[in-house]
Protein backbone atom coordinates (compact mmCIF):
# COMPACT_ATOMS: atom_id res chain seq x y z
CA UNK A 1 0.00 0.00 0.00
CA UNK A 2 1.01 3.69 -0.63
CA UNK A 3 1.37 5.75 2.57
CA UNK A 4 1.94 9.72 1.56
CA UNK A 5 3.13 12.96 3.54
CA UNK A 6 1.41 14.01 5.68
CA UNK A 7 1.99 11.60 8.08
CA UNK A 8 -0.86 12.06 10.47
CA UNK A 9 -1.62 10.05 13.17
CA UNK A 10 -4.36 8.90 11.66
CA UNK A 11 -2.89 7.36 8.61
CA UNK A 12 -0.21 5.58 11.24
CA UNK A 13 -2.80 4.19 13.16
CA UNK A 14 -4.43 2.23 10.16
CA UNK A 15 -1.14 0.40 9.62
CA UNK A 16 -0.79 -2.66 11.21
CA UNK A 17 2.55 -5.45 11.48
CA UNK A 18 3.25 -7.34 8.11
CA UNK A 19 1.79 -4.45 6.05
CA UNK A 20 4.09 -3.12 2.94
CA UNK A 21 4.38 -0.08 2.15
CA UNK A 22 5.75 2.28 -0.29
CA UNK A 23 6.69 5.23 1.43
CA UNK A 24 6.18 9.18 -0.97
CA UNK A 25 7.30 12.38 0.90
CA UNK A 26 9.95 13.68 2.91
CA UNK A 27 11.75 11.76 5.62
CA UNK A 28 14.87 12.83 7.54
CA UNK A 29 17.97 10.80 8.23
CA UNK A 30 18.87 10.76 11.47
CA UNK A 31 21.38 8.18 13.29
CA UNK A 32 23.79 7.99 16.57
CA UNK A 33 24.83 11.39 16.98
CA UNK A 34 21.39 12.89 15.90
CA UNK A 35 19.57 10.62 18.24
CA UNK A 36 21.62 11.53 21.42
CA UNK A 37 21.92 15.53 20.22
CA UNK A 38 18.16 15.56 20.78
CA UNK A 39 17.55 13.56 23.52
CA UNK A 40 19.93 15.82 25.41
CA UNK A 41 18.11 18.41 24.85
CA UNK A 42 19.65 19.66 21.60
CA UNK A 43 16.52 21.80 19.19
CA UNK A 44 15.98 20.29 16.02
CA UNK A 45 16.86 21.75 12.57
CA UNK A 46 13.91 20.57 10.97
CA UNK A 47 10.19 20.77 12.38
CA UNK A 48 9.87 16.73 13.31
CA UNK A 49 6.07 16.94 13.89
CA UNK A 50 4.28 14.05 11.79
CA UNK A 51 7.95 13.24 10.33
CA UNK A 52 9.27 9.91 9.46
CA UNK A 53 13.34 9.18 10.62
CA UNK A 54 15.27 7.28 8.42
CA UNK A 55 18.52 5.37 10.72
CA UNK A 56 20.54 5.52 7.46
CA UNK A 57 24.33 6.99 7.00
CA UNK A 58 24.21 7.43 3.47
CA UNK A 59 26.64 7.84 0.76
CA UNK A 60 26.03 11.40 -0.51
CA UNK A 61 27.98 13.41 -3.42
CA UNK A 62 27.50 16.54 -5.10
CA UNK A 63 27.02 16.43 -8.49
CA UNK A 64 26.49 19.94 -10.50
CA UNK A 65 25.80 21.60 -7.75
CA UNK A 66 23.34 19.07 -6.84
CA UNK A 67 23.21 16.19 -3.76
CA UNK A 68 22.67 13.10 -5.09
CA UNK A 69 22.51 9.53 -3.52
CA UNK A 70 24.73 6.87 -4.49
CA UNK A 71 24.19 4.43 -1.43
CA UNK A 72 21.22 4.31 1.30
CA UNK A 73 20.65 1.48 3.28
CA UNK A 74 19.34 1.15 6.92
CA UNK A 75 21.39 0.73 9.79
CA UNK A 76 20.88 -1.04 12.88
CA UNK A 77 17.87 0.41 14.60
CA UNK A 78 18.45 -1.07 18.16
CA UNK A 79 21.32 1.49 19.15
CA UNK A 80 18.50 3.72 19.15
CA UNK A 81 16.27 2.18 21.72
CA UNK A 82 17.54 4.31 24.87
CA UNK A 83 16.25 7.26 22.62
CA UNK A 84 13.73 6.65 20.11
CA UNK A 85 10.56 6.14 22.10
CA UNK A 86 11.09 9.26 24.34
CA UNK A 87 11.96 11.10 20.79
CA UNK A 88 8.84 10.16 18.93
CA UNK A 89 6.69 11.53 22.18
CA UNK A 90 8.75 14.97 22.34
CA UNK A 91 8.65 15.70 18.55
CA UNK A 92 5.32 13.32 17.66
CA UNK A 93 7.66 11.77 15.09
CA UNK A 94 5.40 8.82 13.22
CA UNK A 95 7.73 6.44 12.23
CA UNK A 96 11.15 5.06 12.30
CA UNK A 97 12.79 3.19 8.95
CA UNK A 98 15.81 1.14 9.99
CA UNK A 99 16.70 -2.50 10.42
CA UNK A 100 16.80 -5.22 12.73
CA UNK A 101 13.47 -4.11 14.38
CA UNK A 102 13.27 -2.58 18.16
CA UNK A 103 13.12 -3.29 21.57
CA UNK A 104 9.68 -3.26 23.99
CA UNK A 105 10.78 1.11 25.28
CA UNK A 106 10.28 2.01 21.61
CA UNK A 107 7.31 -1.05 20.59
CA UNK A 108 5.20 0.73 24.15
CA UNK A 109 5.53 4.30 22.85
CA UNK A 110 4.92 3.74 19.26
CA UNK A 111 1.29 3.05 21.05
CA UNK A 112 1.38 5.60 23.17
CA UNK A 113 2.20 8.02 20.96
CA UNK A 114 1.00 6.70 17.41
CA UNK A 115 4.20 5.67 15.79
CA UNK A 116 5.22 2.64 13.77
CA UNK A 117 8.68 1.24 12.96
CA UNK A 118 8.77 0.56 9.21
CA UNK A 119 11.92 -2.21 8.61
CA UNK A 120 13.48 -1.48 5.02
CA UNK A 121 15.93 -4.55 3.68
CA UNK A 122 19.13 -4.38 5.03
CA UNK A 123 21.85 -4.03 2.59
CA UNK A 124 19.91 -2.85 -0.51
CA UNK A 125 21.47 0.05 -0.91
CA UNK A 126 21.44 0.49 -4.64
CA UNK A 127 17.15 0.32 -4.82
CA UNK A 128 16.78 2.63 -1.62
CA UNK A 129 19.13 4.97 -3.29
CA UNK A 130 16.76 5.01 -6.56
CA UNK A 131 14.15 5.83 -4.04
CA UNK A 132 15.56 8.88 -3.32
CA UNK A 133 14.63 11.30 -5.75
CA UNK A 134 15.49 14.96 -4.17
CA UNK A 135 17.84 16.04 -1.26
CA UNK A 136 16.57 19.13 -0.71
CA UNK A 137 18.87 20.15 2.70
CA UNK A 138 21.37 18.79 4.88
CA UNK A 139 21.52 19.79 8.99
CA UNK A 140 24.34 19.00 11.33
CA UNK A 141 26.91 17.97 8.65
CA UNK A 142 29.39 20.13 10.52
CA UNK A 143 29.03 18.74 13.54
CA UNK A 144 28.42 14.86 12.97
CA UNK A 145 29.80 14.46 9.63
CA UNK A 146 28.11 13.19 6.14
CA UNK A 147 27.21 9.74 7.32
CA UNK A 148 25.64 10.96 10.68
CA UNK A 149 24.66 14.11 9.38
CA UNK A 150 20.40 14.88 9.02
CA UNK A 151 19.76 14.94 5.55
CA UNK A 152 16.46 15.97 4.23
CA UNK A 153 15.01 12.98 1.76
CA UNK A 154 12.52 13.38 -0.79
CA UNK A 155 11.67 9.50 -1.43
CA UNK A 156 8.88 8.17 -3.93
CA UNK A 157 7.64 4.62 -3.22
CA UNK A 158 10.28 3.52 -0.39
CA UNK A 159 9.87 -0.02 0.27
CA UNK A 160 9.69 -0.98 3.67
CA UNK A 161 7.57 -3.75 6.07
CA UNK A 162 5.78 -2.39 9.18
CA UNK A 163 7.13 -4.95 11.62
CA UNK A 164 6.06 -2.87 15.12
CA UNK A 165 3.02 -1.53 14.76
CA UNK A 166 0.83 1.40 17.14
CA UNK A 167 -1.74 -1.67 18.93
CA UNK A 168 1.21 -3.20 20.53
CA UNK A 169 2.53 -5.69 18.31
CA UNK A 170 5.84 -6.79 17.22
CA UNK A 171 7.20 -8.91 14.15
CA UNK A 172 10.15 -9.32 16.00
CA UNK A 173 8.84 -10.74 19.10
CA UNK A 174 6.63 -13.05 17.09
CA UNK A 175 9.17 -14.83 14.71
CA UNK A 176 11.66 -15.01 18.07
CA UNK A 177 9.18 -16.61 20.03
CA UNK A 178 7.62 -18.96 17.72
CA UNK A 179 11.97 -20.13 16.24
CA UNK A 180 12.29 -20.60 20.04
CA UNK A 181 9.56 -22.98 20.53
CA UNK A 182 11.03 -24.98 17.06
CA UNK A 183 14.21 -24.30 18.42
CA UNK A 184 13.68 -25.98 22.01
CA UNK A 185 11.75 -28.65 20.23
CA UNK A 186 15.04 -29.49 18.68
CA UNK A 187 17.78 -29.38 20.94
CA UNK B 1 55.98 -8.43 -12.70
CA UNK B 2 54.98 -4.99 -13.81
CA UNK B 3 53.70 -3.56 -10.61
CA UNK B 4 51.41 -1.14 -11.83
CA UNK B 5 49.47 -4.40 -13.70
CA UNK B 6 49.19 -5.88 -10.43
CA UNK B 7 47.58 -2.61 -8.73
CA UNK B 8 45.04 -2.27 -12.00
CA UNK B 9 44.19 -5.93 -11.51
CA UNK B 10 43.61 -5.31 -7.87
CA UNK B 11 41.46 -2.63 -7.82
CA UNK B 12 39.46 -4.63 -10.43
CA UNK B 13 38.71 -7.30 -7.50
CA UNK B 14 37.86 -4.61 -5.63
CA UNK B 15 35.40 -3.27 -7.73
CA UNK B 16 34.14 -6.94 -8.82
CA UNK B 17 33.56 -8.13 -5.48
CA UNK B 18 31.75 -4.88 -3.60
CA UNK B 19 29.34 -4.60 -6.75
CA UNK B 20 29.02 -8.13 -8.57
CA UNK B 21 28.29 -11.05 -5.93
CA UNK B 22 29.07 -14.73 -7.13
CA UNK B 23 26.97 -17.01 -9.10
CA UNK B 24 26.92 -19.37 -6.44
CA UNK B 25 25.88 -17.29 -3.83
CA UNK B 26 23.21 -15.40 -6.39
CA UNK B 27 21.75 -19.05 -6.97
CA UNK B 28 21.64 -19.75 -3.34
CA UNK B 29 19.41 -16.64 -2.96
CA UNK B 30 17.47 -17.48 -6.37
CA UNK B 31 16.64 -20.82 -4.80
CA UNK B 32 15.54 -19.16 -1.44
CA UNK B 33 13.29 -16.85 -3.15
CA UNK B 34 11.57 -19.57 -5.02
CA UNK B 35 11.00 -21.64 -2.07
CA UNK B 36 9.46 -18.54 -0.08
CA UNK B 37 5.44 -18.36 0.03
CA UNK B 38 3.61 -16.60 -2.76
CA UNK B 39 3.21 -12.30 -1.02
CA UNK B 40 4.74 -13.35 1.93
CA UNK B 41 6.84 -10.60 3.61
CA UNK B 42 10.15 -13.17 3.13
CA UNK B 43 9.65 -13.22 -0.23
CA UNK B 44 9.38 -9.58 -1.03
CA UNK B 45 12.38 -9.28 1.02
CA UNK B 46 14.30 -11.37 -1.86
CA UNK B 47 12.30 -9.89 -4.47
CA UNK B 48 14.33 -6.40 -3.11
CA UNK B 49 17.38 -8.33 -2.62
CA UNK B 50 17.61 -9.63 -6.40
CA UNK B 51 16.63 -5.79 -7.56
CA UNK B 52 19.37 -4.72 -5.24
CA UNK B 53 21.91 -7.49 -6.86
CA UNK B 54 21.23 -6.62 -10.57
CA UNK B 55 21.31 -3.04 -9.87
CA UNK B 56 24.67 -2.91 -8.04
CA UNK B 57 26.30 -5.04 -10.78
CA UNK B 58 24.32 -2.77 -13.62
CA UNK B 59 25.64 0.59 -12.31
CA UNK B 60 28.95 -0.72 -10.71
CA UNK B 61 28.06 0.77 -7.14
CA UNK B 62 28.30 -0.93 -3.89
CA UNK B 63 25.90 -3.88 -3.43
CA UNK B 64 25.50 -2.74 0.52
CA UNK B 65 26.98 0.95 1.56
CA UNK B 66 28.76 -1.01 4.57
CA UNK B 67 31.72 -2.12 2.10
CA UNK B 68 32.73 -3.83 5.51
CA UNK B 69 36.29 -5.32 6.49
CA UNK B 70 38.26 -6.09 3.77
CA UNK B 71 39.86 -9.44 4.12
CA UNK B 72 42.19 -10.36 2.12
CA UNK B 73 44.34 -14.06 1.20
CA UNK B 74 47.45 -13.98 -1.21
CA UNK B 75 49.19 -17.24 -2.23
CA UNK B 76 52.61 -15.55 -3.23
CA UNK B 77 54.85 -17.16 -5.73
CA UNK B 78 58.44 -16.49 -5.69
CA UNK B 79 58.50 -13.47 -8.23
CA UNK B 80 56.09 -11.63 -5.82
CA UNK B 81 57.35 -10.74 -2.11
CA UNK B 82 54.93 -9.56 0.20
CA UNK B 83 55.73 -6.47 0.67
CA UNK B 84 55.31 -5.82 -3.13
CA UNK B 85 51.97 -7.33 -3.13
CA UNK B 86 50.75 -5.19 0.00
CA UNK B 87 52.23 -2.03 -1.46
CA UNK B 88 50.02 -2.68 -4.44
CA UNK B 89 46.46 -3.97 -2.16
CA UNK B 90 47.00 -0.99 -0.34
CA UNK B 91 47.22 1.64 -3.39
CA UNK B 92 44.42 -0.14 -5.07
CA UNK B 93 42.18 0.11 -1.89
CA UNK B 94 42.68 3.86 -2.00
CA UNK B 95 42.18 4.14 -5.22
CA UNK B 96 38.88 1.68 -4.85
CA UNK B 97 37.85 4.54 -1.96
CA UNK B 98 38.73 7.39 -4.29
CA UNK B 99 36.40 5.70 -6.85
CA UNK B 100 33.32 4.81 -4.44
CA UNK B 101 33.55 0.96 -4.61
CA UNK B 102 34.51 0.99 -0.91
CA UNK B 103 33.05 3.45 1.93
CA UNK B 104 35.85 5.69 3.91
CA UNK B 105 35.02 2.67 6.66
CA UNK B 106 38.01 2.52 8.46
CA UNK B 107 38.28 4.24 12.03
CA UNK B 108 40.63 5.01 14.70
CA UNK B 109 39.38 2.37 17.73
CA UNK B 110 40.89 5.10 20.12
CA UNK B 111 40.56 8.33 18.38
CA UNK B 112 37.29 7.59 16.59
CA UNK B 113 38.63 9.21 13.68
CA UNK B 114 37.71 7.72 10.00
CA UNK B 115 41.34 7.25 8.14
CA UNK B 116 38.79 8.42 5.00
CA UNK B 117 41.44 5.35 2.78
CA UNK B 118 40.24 2.17 4.59
CA UNK B 119 43.78 1.66 5.52
CA UNK B 120 45.25 1.84 9.17
CA UNK B 121 46.33 -0.97 11.48
CA UNK B 122 45.03 -4.09 10.74
CA UNK B 123 42.70 -2.66 7.75
CA UNK B 124 42.99 -4.41 5.41
CA UNK B 125 43.15 -7.47 7.24
CA UNK B 126 46.14 -9.60 5.07
CA UNK B 127 46.77 -13.25 5.43
CA UNK B 128 49.75 -13.54 3.25
CA UNK B 129 51.32 -16.99 2.50
CA UNK B 130 54.38 -17.87 0.42
CA UNK B 131 54.06 -20.92 -2.29
CA UNK B 132 55.82 -22.84 -4.38
CA UNK B 133 53.52 -23.11 -7.36
CA UNK B 134 53.67 -19.59 -10.30
CA UNK B 135 50.58 -18.64 -10.09
CA UNK B 136 49.59 -15.60 -7.47
CA UNK B 137 46.25 -16.67 -5.92
CA UNK B 138 44.24 -13.86 -4.09
CA UNK B 139 40.97 -14.20 -2.54
CA UNK B 140 38.82 -11.55 -0.99
CA UNK B 141 35.63 -10.63 0.96
CA UNK B 142 33.62 -7.68 2.03
CA UNK B 143 32.35 -8.34 5.48
CA UNK B 144 29.70 -5.59 6.91
CA UNK B 145 29.12 -4.47 10.33
CA UNK B 146 25.91 -6.35 11.07
CA UNK B 147 26.67 -9.58 10.47
CA UNK B 148 30.18 -9.21 12.12
CA UNK B 149 28.12 -7.77 15.50
CA UNK B 150 26.14 -11.56 15.19
CA UNK B 151 28.95 -13.57 14.78
CA UNK B 152 29.84 -15.21 18.06
CA UNK B 153 32.06 -18.15 20.00
CA UNK B 154 31.04 -20.41 22.37
CA UNK B 155 33.48 -22.28 25.07
CA UNK B 156 32.29 -26.12 25.47
CA UNK B 157 31.04 -27.47 27.69
CA UNK B 158 28.03 -24.86 27.82
CA UNK B 159 25.16 -25.05 30.56
CA UNK B 160 22.99 -23.24 29.27
CA UNK B 161 22.71 -24.97 25.82
CA UNK B 162 23.21 -28.51 27.51
CA UNK B 163 25.84 -28.53 25.25
CA UNK B 164 29.34 -30.91 25.81
CA UNK B 165 32.14 -31.26 23.86
CA UNK B 166 31.27 -33.49 21.25
CA UNK B 167 29.53 -32.85 17.86
CA UNK B 168 26.12 -32.78 19.17
CA UNK B 169 27.07 -30.01 21.29
CA UNK B 170 28.71 -28.29 17.85
CA UNK B 171 25.09 -28.66 16.84
CA UNK B 172 23.70 -26.71 19.55
CA UNK B 173 25.89 -23.99 19.25
CA UNK B 174 25.11 -23.53 15.81
CA UNK B 175 21.27 -23.89 15.93
CA UNK B 176 21.19 -20.99 19.09
CA UNK B 177 23.69 -18.89 17.23
CA UNK B 178 21.50 -18.95 14.53
CA UNK B 179 18.37 -18.45 16.81
CA UNK B 180 20.05 -15.80 18.09
CA UNK B 181 21.23 -14.08 15.27
CA UNK B 182 17.17 -13.55 13.96
CA UNK B 183 17.34 -11.03 10.98
CA UNK B 184 19.75 -8.64 13.08
CA UNK B 185 22.79 -9.84 10.40
CA UNK B 186 20.82 -9.28 7.57
CA UNK B 187 20.05 -12.80 7.13
CA UNK B 188 19.68 -15.34 5.33
CA UNK B 189 23.13 -15.76 6.03
CA UNK B 190 26.19 -18.10 5.88
CA UNK B 191 27.95 -19.88 8.88
CA UNK B 192 31.48 -20.22 8.65
CA UNK B 193 32.26 -22.23 11.06
CA UNK B 194 35.97 -23.36 12.97
CA UNK B 195 35.49 -26.55 15.70
CA UNK B 196 38.58 -25.83 18.34
CA UNK B 197 41.88 -23.91 17.75
CA UNK B 198 42.76 -21.32 20.20
CA UNK B 199 40.37 -17.95 20.59
CA UNK B 200 41.85 -16.16 17.76
CA UNK B 201 42.57 -19.00 15.27
CA UNK B 202 39.10 -20.42 15.47
CA UNK B 203 37.77 -17.27 13.94
CA UNK B 204 40.20 -16.82 11.42
CA UNK B 205 39.40 -20.37 10.48
CA UNK B 206 35.91 -19.72 10.70
CA UNK B 207 35.66 -16.94 8.22
CA UNK B 208 38.38 -18.63 6.06
CA UNK B 209 35.73 -21.58 5.55
CA UNK B 210 33.24 -18.80 4.15
CA UNK B 211 35.70 -18.88 1.03
CA UNK B 212 34.35 -22.68 0.23
CA UNK B 213 31.39 -21.85 -2.91
CA UNK B 214 27.96 -22.43 -1.36
CA UNK B 215 27.01 -25.31 -3.47
CA UNK B 216 29.75 -27.37 -2.54
CA UNK B 217 29.99 -30.83 -0.29
CA UNK B 218 32.33 -30.52 2.71
CA UNK B 219 34.76 -33.83 1.83
CA UNK B 220 35.15 -34.67 5.52
CA UNK B 221 31.66 -36.82 5.54
CA UNK B 222 30.82 -36.53 9.27
CA UNK B 223 31.22 -32.59 8.93
CA UNK B 224 29.30 -32.92 5.46
CA UNK B 225 26.29 -34.77 7.81
CA UNK B 226 26.48 -31.98 10.15
CA UNK B 227 26.11 -28.82 7.50
CA UNK B 228 23.01 -30.46 5.81
CA UNK B 229 21.78 -31.15 9.22
CA UNK B 230 22.21 -28.08 10.15
CA UNK B 231 20.86 -26.52 7.09
CA UNK B 232 17.41 -28.25 7.36
CA UNK B 233 16.94 -27.30 10.99
CA UNK B 234 17.76 -23.88 10.84
CA UNK B 235 15.69 -23.30 8.24
CA UNK B 236 13.13 -25.47 9.90
CA UNK B 237 13.04 -22.35 12.32
CA UNK B 238 10.80 -19.92 10.37
CA UNK B 239 12.95 -16.40 10.86
CA UNK B 240 13.13 -15.93 7.24
CA UNK B 241 14.47 -13.40 4.79
CA UNK B 242 15.22 -10.33 7.02
CA UNK B 243 13.69 -11.82 10.37
CA UNK B 244 10.35 -11.70 8.78
CA UNK B 245 10.05 -14.90 9.25
CA UNK B 246 9.97 -17.82 6.27
CA UNK B 247 11.51 -20.70 4.90
CA UNK B 248 14.99 -19.46 3.96
CA UNK B 249 16.72 -18.44 7.13
CA UNK B 250 20.30 -19.93 6.13
CA UNK B 251 22.13 -20.12 2.74
CA UNK B 252 25.03 -22.38 3.82
CA UNK B 253 26.79 -23.51 6.81
CA UNK B 254 31.11 -24.65 6.10
CA UNK B 255 32.61 -26.15 9.00
CA UNK B 256 36.48 -26.46 9.26
CA UNK B 257 38.06 -27.69 12.56
CA UNK B 258 41.75 -26.84 14.33
CA UNK B 259 43.40 -28.88 16.63
CA UNK B 260 42.80 -27.46 20.40
CA UNK B 261 44.51 -27.77 23.73
CA UNK B 262 42.72 -30.41 26.29
CA UNK B 263 41.41 -27.69 28.25
CA UNK B 264 39.80 -25.88 24.98
CA UNK B 265 36.64 -26.43 23.25
CA UNK B 266 35.92 -23.70 21.51
CA UNK B 267 33.05 -23.38 18.59
CA UNK B 268 33.61 -20.49 16.69
CA UNK B 269 30.75 -18.94 14.10
CA UNK B 270 31.55 -16.38 11.57
CA UNK B 271 27.95 -15.10 10.44
CA UNK B 272 27.66 -13.46 6.71
CA UNK B 273 25.31 -11.54 5.49
CA UNK B 274 23.27 -12.40 2.15
CA UNK B 275 25.57 -9.88 0.79
CA UNK B 276 28.19 -12.56 0.57
CA UNK B 277 30.51 -10.29 -1.58
CA UNK B 278 33.81 -12.69 -2.19
CA UNK B 279 35.85 -12.99 -5.06
CA UNK B 280 39.42 -14.06 -6.37
CA UNK B 281 41.59 -14.37 -8.83
CA UNK B 282 45.34 -15.95 -9.84
CA UNK B 283 47.47 -14.28 -12.27
CA UNK B 284 50.97 -15.45 -14.01
CA UNK B 285 54.09 -14.01 -13.95
CA UNK B 286 53.08 -11.21 -16.72
CA UNK B 287 50.58 -9.87 -14.55
CA UNK B 288 47.72 -11.24 -16.32
CA UNK B 289 44.30 -12.57 -14.74
CA UNK B 290 44.28 -16.25 -15.72
CA UNK B 291 40.93 -17.00 -14.23
CA UNK B 292 38.41 -15.34 -11.95
CA UNK B 293 37.60 -17.66 -8.66
CA UNK B 294 34.19 -17.22 -8.08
Amino acid sequence: MLLEAPFTEKKIRALKVGDRVEITGLIYTGRDAAHKYLHDGGTPPVDLTDSIVYHCGPVVVKEKGKWVVKAAGPTTSIREEPYQGPLMEKFKIRGVIGKGGMGPKTLAYCKKVGAVYFHAIGGAAQVLAKCVVDVPGVHMAEEFGSPEAIWEFQVVRFPVVVTMDSHGRSLHDAVQAQSEKKLKALL
Amino acid sequence: MDAKLLQQNLLELIRRTSTDLPADVVQAIDKGWRREQKDSSGKYALEVVRDNIDMARRISQPICQDTGTIIVYADLPAWCDEPTFIKAFEKATVQATKKGYLRQNSVDSITGKNSGTNLGPGSPSFHVHPTRGKTMKVRMMLKGGGCENVSCQYSLPDTRLGAGRDLEGVYKCLMDATYQAQGKGCGPGILGVCVGGDRGTGYVAAKEALFRKLDDVNPDKTLAKLEKRVMTDGNSLGIGPMGFGGKTTLLGVKITHRNRVPACYFVSIAYMCWAFRRNGVTMSETGKITRWLY
